[in-house]
């Protein structure tokens, strides 16, 4: 039984009053500037009698004083709450209006129709189960109704109500609305919008909102108000897989512990087993508190805690699943809304939240971006400011999702900008890049960034690849000196004296080399849980052996650095003799002269001793870290 | 081990006329949003702490607290700001309630405004409310290094109200930026603060007033007397009824307290809060009522009539 205490108010004579289950509907309204939004709004309000007397009354007064409609009712006087929207006669920002009718209740989020505050119209749809896209019949299908309708899709809003507004300013004239409706249908099927009712209306004298307009008779559908109370839009997410975000661990006493919830899929009943992620450690459902009571099964939208069978580590963060594992991965596909007018930047930094976890995110690729008119796929660099692209995203660690299209919850994500605290965009993933293998790690109370605050430093591995000769462990070694005097703390591994050491039983043979390089990797990879700066010098030929090191660490603590002296010239130098031995016959399997060298792809960063000195390019590697916000 | 009581009260359904709440009733899910962002509060907030007005919005939401974290207790006081001119019945209710319910409670008072001697009735309901309110909801925040305040504040309650985020960005100095607000998708909800900044937190955003008084009746919510009908002393002054609670009232040529049977809809300080003639003494009867009425529940509220933009104004200086 959950919460409960004495009562203070006795009723028992009172009237027997039975509960008002009506369904909740939300939805929002959107389209252009002066298609007629908050006025539909203010209607729907008003014919509904949700409006009480002095809500009129004040109406009445403020239509005369600041109103658009020369004395008659300005209902959207009624939504434009805002000081500057009443003075404009405009709507900046989303707003939240409540009415029912004898069948439904209606939470309507009526949003602004300037390109510029598109973020608050994403704010609105966000929570919403159906859309209502106001077009002006004098203008048709614009760009923004095409903006809306495709950030509608991209929520995944399976209903669009079209009400094809002032229709009285168009003669009434159904061929005119019959045109506008198979443009808007066509587009609504290259989006997938799978359900539209479209509807003449005149808002403002109210033809079709609630009663049907006797000056449309050629139309026979269903008024605005008749559809809004009975259309379908149940999904229902409880046949999905059991999912709970845990938001909160609660500990009161030494003697409880229950993690806290709301479900956002799927159903769950206590003896059932269920799965922490990403940890992959399984228990069992102990005890279900609801704020309903104690009960022995709960569903998709109730806000719970859980008790398990056994003591394993869960915190915020994690989800308890069931059924189906759930994707687990640190590299995502997705769709992003951009909101900031900061343009986004790929490589740079941002927090991702989703559900109840938060972790660094950079924005590796952008895919393309949606050209709004023609929703053509263009290739860009960039995102300004309301607009649409795909994005592939490397995250600081593995995140627990669903695809969007599947589950609301666990698919949706925001960025946040680091600096600004700003939300940056919205997104909406669509698929995993890659699945994370579910090893659970020994959790460790002091972690790598206590440790890296400790010594104040971002701590990473600086990975020197090059032939030999080329002047990998010069340069490590300037560099390890030049963060020295930097106060830095750092350490250098060189390939060459690791073999004195931890890889003296190690030869040249192709298995004995990966192995010296996994060693290596592993090793800077645990100085860098220290939060130490690892610089490694060493050969490493191939590709796949530094790919190998670079997923030892996490997402950005990796630094590539292409120590690329011509053979010729490392030939040239052979500071320790060894091309002319290899040349001579006396070393089999020699980088560059009979084993071959695989040239990096994309390193961080490519020094050539040929050209520079080993100095100037001390200074290049400086330089970056400085850049990348490493110093 | 548990010391939690294992069945629900059994006698609900002959004290309310209702039988209890089942799980995917409209009040539930209502509850479940509430208890969510209650949570995501305490996760992500350093040092919050909860607003607690006394009337109605605030019995739900101290309700919602010790359901969300039960069997632990909420992990924030609650904070009343004094004007020192609430009902008398309000602060023996705040007080015995915070006792029974063994929460941290704080009473803050603007003791620069209690010295200037700033009262109601000579310096107008907005200066008043500035000093006593506005202001000394910002000093008991800094006070205390608050960086979330959580209200029980309704988007149906007003319209500027209704153009407000779940979680509502203020800046250092507790302004509120309407054009400017971060954009809030789906359940997530950006808690990011710089030095000084704070976060006001609204879990009843999407209850209506009716919600409300259906929740206190479903759930049997002890609230404030006040909002139950009785016989109470009352002047009509500029249209409202205003309960005669003690002596410092000044009566005005011709005013004579009249014994009326009266209820209140919203509660704060008894100057300011008119009364609604009603005879209906139960939580029942007064959402029978409710059903039936046609006016809005801030027609008995003196400060939201200022002027049109009063609310927003009062807003964006750091009121609420």
């Amino acid at each position: 039984m959950s919460y409960h205490e004495a009562p203070t108010i006795a009723a028992s004579d009172a009237p027997r009053l039975e509960q008002d289950d009506r369904p909740t509907l939300r939805f929002v309204t959107c389209g252009s500037v002066d298609d007629g939004k908050s006025t539909l709004v203010g209607r729907l309000l008003y014919d509904s009698k949700t409006l009480l007397d002095d809500q009129i009354d004040a109406l009445a007064s403020e239509s005369r004083t600041i109103g658009t409609t020369g004395g008659d009712f300005d209902f959207a006087l009624l939504v434009d709450g805002l000081q500057a929207e009443r003075e404009q006669g405009i709507t900046i920002d989303v707003a939240y209006r409540f009415f029912a009718t004898k069948l439904r209740r209606f939470i309507v989020a009526d949003t602004p129709g300037h390109a510029q505050y598109t973020r608050n119209m994403a704010t609105g749809a966000s929570n919403a189960e159906l859309a209502v896209v106001l077009v002006d019949a004098r203008k048709g299908v614009i760009t923004q109704t095409r903006r809306h309708s495709h950030i509608l899709s991209l929520l995944g809003i399976r209903h669009v109500v079209l009400a094809v507004n002032k229709m009285d300013l168009i003669g009434f004239d159904g061929d005119r609305f019959a045109a506008i409706t198979a443009e808007y249908l066509t587009m609504a099927g290259q989006l997938g919008i799978p359900q539209v009712q479209c509807i003449p209306v005149v808002a403002r004298d109210g033809d079709n909102i609630v009663t049907a307009s006797a000056r449309m008779p050629w139309y026979t559908g269903p008024t605005v108000t008749a559809y809004l109370e009975s259309v379908d839009v149940s999904g229902d997410v409880s046949q999905r897989p059991f999912r709970l975000p845990v938001q909160w661990v609660n500990r009161p006493h030494a003697e409880f512990r229950g993690f806290c919830g709301r479900i956002a899929s799927g159903t769950i009943a206590t003896g059932e087993t269920i799965t922490v992620q990403p940890s992959g450690r399984q228990t069992r459902i102990a005890r279900i508190l609801t704020p309903g009571g104690e009960r022995d099964r709960a569903a998709a939208g109730e806000s719970v805690t859980l008790t398990l069978t056994d003591e394993i580590d869960v915190s915020r963060g994690d989800v308890l699943t069931a059924g189906p594992a759930p994707q687990v991965s640190d590299q995502l596909a997705a769709h992003l809304v951009w909101f900031d007018d900061e343009a986004m930047v790929a490589g740079r930094r941002y927090l991702l939240k989703c559900g109840a976890a938060s972790t660094g995110a950079v924005i590796t690729t952008l895919k393309h971006r949606i050209a709004i008119d023609t929703m053509a796929h263009e290739n860009a660099a960039t995102l300004d400011a309301n607009q649409i692209g795909y994005a592939h995203l490397s995250l600081d660690r593995p995140l627990v999702f669903e695809a969007y299209r599947d589950d609301r919850d666990m698919g949706s994500f925001i960025l946040v900008d680091p600096i600004s605290h700003r939300t940056a965009a919205a997104g909406m993933i669509d698929l995993s890049l890659r699945r994370a293998t579910n090893i659970h790690w020994q959790r460790l109370a002091v972690d790598k960034s206590v440790r890296a605050r400790l010594k104040q430093q971002r701590p990473c591995v600086l990975w020197f690849t090059g032939l030999s000769g080329a002047g990998k462990s010069t340069i490590a070694d300037l560099v390890d000196r030049r963060l020295a005097e930097l106060g830095r703390h750092a350490v250098l591994l060189d390939g060459d004296n690791l073999r004195h050491g931890i890889n003296r039983d190690l030869g040249f043979s192709t298995a004995d080399r990966a192995e010296n390089v996994r060693r290596t990797a592993e090793i800077a990879a645990l100085f860098v849980d220290a939060g130490m700066i690892a610089l490694v010098a060493l050969i490493s030929p191939f590709r796949s052996e530094r790919e190998l090191a670079r997923g030892r660490v996490e997402t950005g603590e990796f630094i590539e650095i292409h120590v690329a002296t011509p053979l010729a010239e490392c030939e040239h130098r052979d500071p320790k003799g060894l091309y002319r031995k290899a040349r001579a016959g006396e070393l089999p399997s020699f980088t560059g002269i009979d084993h071959p060298y695989e040239t990096p792809q994309a390193p961080e960063i490519t020094v050539d001793t040929s050209e520079m000195s080993t100095d100037a390019a001390c200074e290049r590697i400086i330089r970056y870290l400085r850049e990348n916000d490493y110093l | 081990m548990l010391d939690i009581p294992t069945s629900t009260e059994p006698a609900l359904l002959e004290r309310t006329g209702r039988e209890p709440l089942h799980a995917a009733s409209h009040l539930r899910r209502l509850e479940a949003e509430s208890i969510h962002i209650l949570r995501e509060t305490a996760a992500e907030f350093r040092k919050p702490v909860m607003l607690y007005s006394i009337g109605k919005d605030s019995s739900v939401l101290l309700h919602l607290a010790m359901k969300a974290f039960h069997p632990g207790k909420p992990p924030f006081p609650l904070l009343h700001v004094d004007t020192t001119w609430k009902f008398r019945e309000m602060i023996a209710f705040r007080d015995r309630r915070a006792r029974e319910l063994g929460i941290d409670l704080i009473v803050h008072t603007n003791n620069d405004g209690l010295s200037q001697g700033i009262d109601p009735f000579t310096h107008g309901s907005a200066r008043y409310t500035d000093v006593m309110k506005t202001q000394a909801l910002r000093q008991a925040l800094d006070l205390h290094g608050f960086d979330a305040a959580i209200g029980g504040a309704r988007r149906d309650e007003e319209k500027s109200r209704a153009k407000e985020r779940v979680f509502s960005h203020r800046s250092a100095a507790h302004r509120w930026d309407p054009k400017n607000q971060r954009p809030e998708l789906w359940s997530l909800y950006n808690t990011m603060l710089a030095p000084g900044e704070s976060m006001r937190v609204f879990p009843l955003s999407n209850w209506t007033e009716l919600d409300v008084w259906d929740y206190l009746l479903a759930e049997d919510i002890p609230i404030v007397p006040l909002y139950l009908a009785a016989s109470r002393p009352v002047v009509e002054r500029d249209g409202a009824l205003i309960m005669v609670d003690d002596e410092r009232m000044p009566l005005l040529a011709g005013e004579e307290p009249r014994w009326r049977s009266v209820r209140f809809r919203t509660l704060g300080c008894y100057p300011l809060s008119g009364a609604t003639v009603s005879t209906a003494a139960t939580l029942p009867e007064i959402v029978l009522e409710m059903m039936a009425s046609r006016t809005s529940e801030r027609q008995g509220r003196m400060i939201d009539r200022d002027s049109p933009a009063s609310m927003e104004r009062k807003k964006a200086q750091g009121y609420f």
